[in-house]
């Protein structure tokens, strides 16, 4: 099975929307050991600016995944998820996620390239809000090793 | 509260803070992240793909390391922008491991920017490459 190049240009319809819960913030938060009031005490939040909790800067790859997994699982795409690892990761925030957001994901498959062997994939992820307005632009690379 | 531009320098260090990471954490990033593949929580799993056990989610380490960068900023949501490579894995045995992170700043912008390199290193040695914050201060 070989990545399958003329994926490249395509963008996926858009995926969502997906519930954004503060008990979801809380749980994320602490995983990532994140002490920051902001994620966990609204007032706090809103003490800082926000409508109610917000993110962590990184919550957003649960929204881009959920929003490329269309492409990485579509067995026509030609990935071998067992060959894959993360090679590289951004996220440029318009602003920050809060709890009550509905974010809806609209995957583009920025490019796919060979390079020693393995493929070379990058994905670009907008996450929009309920009005359509930007929150996020997610970028992510994933390596596919080559090999056998 | 947001840090102010007036307490940041070039050069400012941050850190460095060690984070603890044990087979629950990893558990609780995979259901809070949403990913679940076992090689983040299955050490039988792990070795039969080759891995010398479970490792940490690259992801969980980049998370890691912006929650030391938001500690810093004073309001998680000032870090605009986040970006990484994942250059080598965070074996997490059943025992758990830590990483370490830290930062300094490399400059700042007439908006009130910083831009932030991170270092994150397990067991002494680095596992992100050019893994930089930039963070809207006050």
């Amino acid at each position: 099975m070989s990545v399958k190049a003329d994926f490249a240009g395509r963008t996926l319809p858009p995926a969502g929307p997906f519930p954004v819960d503060a008990a979801l913030i809380a749980e994320f938060a602490a995983a990532v050991g994140s002490s920051d009031p902001v994620h966990t005490d609204a007032a706090a939040a809103r003490a800082a600016g926000y409508s109610d909790v917000i993110a962590p800067p990184t919550m957003a790859v649960r929204f881009e995944q959920q929003s490329n997994a269309a492409y990485v699982a579509d067995p026509d795409a030609g990935i071998d998820f067992s060959r894959v690892v993360h090679g590289e990761q951004s996220f440029t925030h318009h602003r920050p996620i809060v709890a009550g957001d509905e974010i809806t994901g609209t995957t583009t498959v920025t490019s796919i390239r060979e390079a020693g062997g393995h493929a070379m994939i990058t994905v670009t992820t907008e996450l929009t809000d309920v009005d359509a307005a930007p929150v996020c632009t997610a970028v992510s690379t994933i390596v596919v090793r080559g090999g056998e | 509260m947001a840090r102010s531009r007036a307490e940041v320098s070039v050069g400012d260090t941050i850190g460095p803070v060690t984070v603890p990471v044990d087979r629950d954490t990893l558990v609780a990033y995979a259901h809070a992240s949403g990913d679940q593949n076992p090689i983040h929580q299955d050490e039988e799993f792990a070795t039969k793909v080759g891995l010398p056990d479970v490792i940490a989610h690259g992801m969980w380490t980049m998370g890691a390391a912006g929650s030391v960068v938001a500690g810093w900023a004073g309001d998680a949501g000032r870090v605009e922008d986040f970006r990484t490579r994942f250059t080598a894995m965070v074996v997490v045995p059943r025992g758990g491991a830590e990483v370490e992170v830290s930062g300094v700043v490399t400059s700042l912008d007439e908006d009130g920017r910083a831009r932030v390199e991170v270092t994150v290193t397990a067991d002494g040695a680095k596992v992100l490459g050019r893994c930089i914050a930039t963070v809207r201060l006050d």
